[in-house]
């Protein structure tokens, strides 16, 4: 029993990082009909910034996180400025294959020798520890992953529903011709919902980074699952987004406990596999 | 030719189509009419399997064809033209005829690759069938010509020619004079009349009465999705409720029409294509 | 027969004159003796250009973008190794069951990601051709796992052809090559001019028009997936044998998107963009060997630089060279776009959305 309680933990906080992640990346596919492939890019990035001010700026972890925040959604908005804009009539593969170009781009740029390299890098945990539940040990990282992740989520939440910025970036989610009638400045609406991805990703990054190691792949792994994830909760929903990433965990966690743990990715995907066999719109879309 | 019975289909809260109960007969032209969001174009895309009709079905020759495939639905003679110009512009006039033959040849891939008799056969089959189809619609001469070249009125016989070349024996036509000066009009209507004299039937979307008039045998309208009148040009022009349907339609912002008939002003809708 | 009128007529004879010249031109190479390692490079730009021919058909004809070609690629390979190393199957026979196998498997993704819509599919491709790496790495009793497969033969009969020939076995590889790679093209020029051909560009300049205009768009989908499977595949087992180690690794995303970086350099959609654009890159990153690893450093920004100023790659600056060219020459201005119809998807999201408001 006790064990289950810290799977259950750790399916928690994992689907907490899925779920920042993958809010970024529905938010952005539904404002721009863009599946940003250069997503976990910034993921990644958001780990390396987040490194890199501990290590080598020698700030605190939560100064490093803001930066790491910062610097990832200004990044997003430049590549939205400069590429994804610019592309919005194209043929629709079109901005897919340039965001796979900015995605290995970054991966082959971070892990070059005279940049960071190809090693992984370790962040040491902000609050050390172990907290002892009945039993169930749970380290505080993990709770603060957990925290944070449903703080921000909340805070997104809030944005989106309360604030007139938010509530565009909804509607021209759900509809961007409505959008655009109702006169809303659609251009730099696009540009902001890549800062919030991009910001969303870095905390996520930031947030995992003591946990797991840094590594300049981390970015291509977490790309596939949370492509996985808006996939399975339908491109472009919110709710989905959050469903499909505690679902992925908990498969992931729970798979991989009761069957390996070394096929903990295959059964991950395999789930997404089977759900769209059988939903090919996904969980939360009606089809048409 | 084509009955349909209570026929409808819900987008959402949105009752596009609702109970709408019409035949479309043998040989004649059939308008379908009625103010802009009636429905016209979706009863279209229902009757062609484009849209999975909510409620209702579809008869066809003697046959329910409610729940076909669209490919279905063309290879049992129904074609289509759109409302926006739609056509392969890149291609060229003779491609986008011959890929609307596509559903009467049955080469494949494998013939492809062994270059079967019947790929041969199917190649040439839809030359011919190309070019019969453009002859028909006065494009031969432009065959080799990219589509998107065309003028907008040319565009629009390329539409025409890809469905006659599936060989139809109803052809839907969505609003085929829009975008047009009253010229090309008149050779339009010019043109539809022939096709209706060589055995096709014709049903058409349309808002230039001028054109509704002159040339259907037949009129349904159409208002919020339901059917509210159907008859003859001078029947339907003098029912009430087809009056009010398009004064109502003025209140809420519609566009006043040009060349109508005398006693009905309906919205011309020229401009939104 | 040419299908696609007589303003093509003239650029696809001239196709049927250039392609056996080449090749003819091509086998001749190892009469003059070069180097083992000019024909290696010979030999892999050959396979690469395959694997680039299969995506082409999905990706330069249909207009869907696939994403697990290396992983199809790596069935193809891996079929070979396992059947003619631990089953003992001659290579002739294994060759043909990994294309077979290929193009069973594409036709069950296919049955699955076709259902999903536009973007979906991409990534859900994306997802499967992880899976497939993942499995590869993962089951260490059939593929070895981490170590990977060591030691597949060279084809049966290959050294002694070789022989015969007065050529070395670097020789007899880069004939093979030759040859499977004259029939890729073959099967895919066929493919692309015949009326099942003709539907797949009519659904990659609209999905819905092709459907409204009677094709039957699911199984014309279908059947260009098992091709372009079939023929990474087919890549793939050839690969397997010249290279002799498998490794999973190489059946992963990267070696997809670097396939579609050679195809977009060539041209989508045309018959020499893939041989051209493999050809080009592929030489080049061989002297850029510094980078290695971080190629992509200059291949990432590469593609976007492509898909935003030259989306038809180097095909399509051709044509419009060619058509200003010919502009230039006939005094009036000439009516034709600067652009060979072939090559031109771009109009297609915008013709899909009037389908759909229509
Ligand atoms: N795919 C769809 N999803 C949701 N609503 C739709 C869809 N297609 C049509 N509608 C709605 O159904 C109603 C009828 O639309 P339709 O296009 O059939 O009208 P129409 O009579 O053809 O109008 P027009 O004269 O402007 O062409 C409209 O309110 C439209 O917004
Ligand atoms: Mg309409």
């Amino acid at each position: 029993m006790t064990i289950v309680l810290q799977q259950l933990f750790n399916a928690l906080a994992l689907g907490g990082v899925y779920a920042l992640v993958a809010l970024g990346l529905t938010l952005v596919y539904g404002v721009m009909r863009v599946p940003n492939f250069a997503h976990g890019g910034l993921y990644m990035l958001g780990a390396y910034l987040t490194y890199a001010s501990l290590d080598r700026l020698g700030v605190g972890y939560v100064p490093a996180l803001i930066i790491a925040a910062l610097g990832v959604a200004l990044l997003a908005a430049l590549l939205e400025r400069l590429i994804f804009y610019p592309l919005r009539d194209a043929p629709h593969v079109h901005p897919m294959i340039a965001a796979i170009g900015v995605l290995f781009f970054l991966e082959a740029l971070i892990s070059h020798p005279s940049v960071f390299g190809p090693d992984f890098k370790q962040i040491a945990e902000p609050l050390p520890g172990i907290l002892n539940l009945g039993g169930v040990t749970l380290t505080w990282q993990r709770l603060l992953i957990i925290v944070a992740s449903l703080l921000v989520m909340w805070g997104l939440n809030f944005f989106l529903k309360r604030t007139l910025t938010g509530a565009t970036i909804e509607a021209m989610s759900q509809n961007r011709e409505g959008a655009r009638m109702v006169g809303i400045n659609t251009n730099r609406v696009g540009m902001l919902t890549f800062a919030i991805s991009g910001a969303l990703a870095a905390v996520a990054a930031a947030l995992v980074a003591p946990i797991n190691a840094v590594t300049p792949a981390m970015g291509e792994v977490m790309n596939l699952k949370v492509f996985a994830i808006i996939i399975l909760g339908g491109m472009g929903s919110v709710p989905g987004a959050i469903v499909g990433a505690f679902l992925l965990a908990f498969t992931e966690v729970f798979g991989g406990f009761y069957i390996s743990l070394d096929f903990a990715d295959l059964i991950g995907f395999t789930m997404l596999v089977i759900v769209l066999a059988i939903r090919p719109q996904g969980l939360f879309q009606r089809g048409t | 030719m084509l009955d349909v019975q209570d026929l409808g289909i819900r987008f959402g809260g949105l009752d596009a189509v609702k109970d709408v109960t019409a035949s479309i007969p043998t040989g004649q032209i059939t308008a379908i009419i009625g103010p802009n969001g009636a429905g016209k174009s979706t009863f279209f895309n229902l009757i062609s399997g484009f849209y999975q009709p909510t409620s209702g079905s579809i008869r066809f020759a003697g046959e329910d064809i409610t729940r076909l495939k669209t490919h279905e639905v063309v290879s049992r003679g129904i074609a289509r033209t759109f409302q926006t110009t739609t056509i392969y512009r890149e291609l060229s006039v003779l491609e986008n005829a011959m890929i609307g033959h596509r559903v009467r040849t049955r080469a494949g891939l494998l013939d492809a690759l062994l270059r079967t008799g019947r790929e041969r056969q199917d190649v040439q089959g839809s030359r011919d069938g190309a070019i019969q189809a453009l002859t028909r619609v006065g494009l031969a001469a432009q065959a080799h010509l990219p589509a998107g070249a065309l003028t907008q009125e040319g565009q629009k016989r390329v539409g025409i020619a890809m469905a006659l070349s599936s060989d139809p024996k109803l052809l839907l036509l969505d609003e085929p004079a829009a975008g047009m000066n009253p010229e090309e009009t008149v050779n339009l209507m010019a043109l539809i009349r022939e096709l209706v004299a060589g055995g096709l039937t014709v049903a058409l979307v349309e808002h230039k009465m001028s054109l509704v008039m002159g040339l259907a045998d037949r009129i349904v309208v159409l208002h919020h999705g339901q059917k509210i009148a159907q008859g003859t040009p001078a029947q339907v022009s003098r029912d009430p409720a087809v009056i009010e349907a398009y004064l109502g339609s003025h209140a809420h912002g519609g566009q006043m029409g040009q060349t109508t008939p005398a006693d009905l002003t309906l919205d011309k809708g020229g401009a939104h294509a | 027969m040419n299908v696609n009128g007589a303003k093509r007529g003239k650029g696809l004879s001239v196709g049927r004159v250039i392609w056996p010249a080449l090749f003819i031109l091509a086998a001749l190479v190892p009469l003059f003796s070069p180097s083992g390692y000019a024909l290696d490079i010979g030999v892999n730009i050959m396979i690469w250009a395959m694997l680039a021919y299969g995506l082409n058909v999905m990706l330069g004809f249909t207009g869907l973008l696939p994403l697990a070609h290396a992983g199809f690629f790596g069935i193809g390979a891996y079929t070979v190794g396992i059947l003619t190393l631990k089953v003992g199957w001659s290579f002739w026979l294994a060759w043909p069951v990994a294309v077979a196998l290929c193009a069973l498997v594409g036709l069950l993704l296919g049955l699955v990601a076709f259902r999903t819509k536009g973007d979906a599919f991409s990534i859900f491709t994306l997802g499967v051709g992880v899976i497939i790496m993942l499995v590869i790495n993962k089951w260490d009793a059939l593929t070895g796992g981490n170590d990977g497969l060591n030691g597949v033969m060279p084809p049966a009969g290959l050294e002694a052809f070789s022989k015969a020939l007065g050529l070395k076995l670097s020789s007899g590889f880069y004939l093979l090559a030759l040859v499977s790679l004259a029939v890729t093209v073959l099967v895919v020029a066929r493919a692309r001019y015949s009326t099942f051909g003709l539907s797949l560009i009519a659904i990659r300049g609209g999905e819905d028009l092709a459907r409204s205009a009677g094709i039957n768009v699911f199984t014309h989908k279908l059947r260009a997936m098992m091709l372009s499977t079939a023929i990474a595949g087919f890549a793939g087992g050839l690969y397997a044998v010249f290279v002799g180690f498998l490794g999973a690794a190489v059946t992963g995303p990267t070696t997809t998107f670097t396939v579609l970086l050679y195809l977009l350099v060539g041209g989508l959609g045309t018959l020499a963009g893939p041989l051209v654009g493999t050809a080009i890159i592929y030489s080049l990153t061989q002297t850029l060997k510094g980078l290695e690893d971080y190629q992509y450093i200059v291949f990432g920004p590469m593609l976007v630089l492509l898909v935003m100023f030259a989306p038809h790659g180097l095909a399509g600056l051709w044509a419009r060279l060619r058509a200003r060219l010919s502009a230039r020459r006939a005094a009036p201005p000439a009516q034709t776009p600067d652009q060979t119809p072939d090559q031109s998807p771009d109009q297609s999201p915008d013709q899909t959305k009037e389908v759909n408001r229509a």
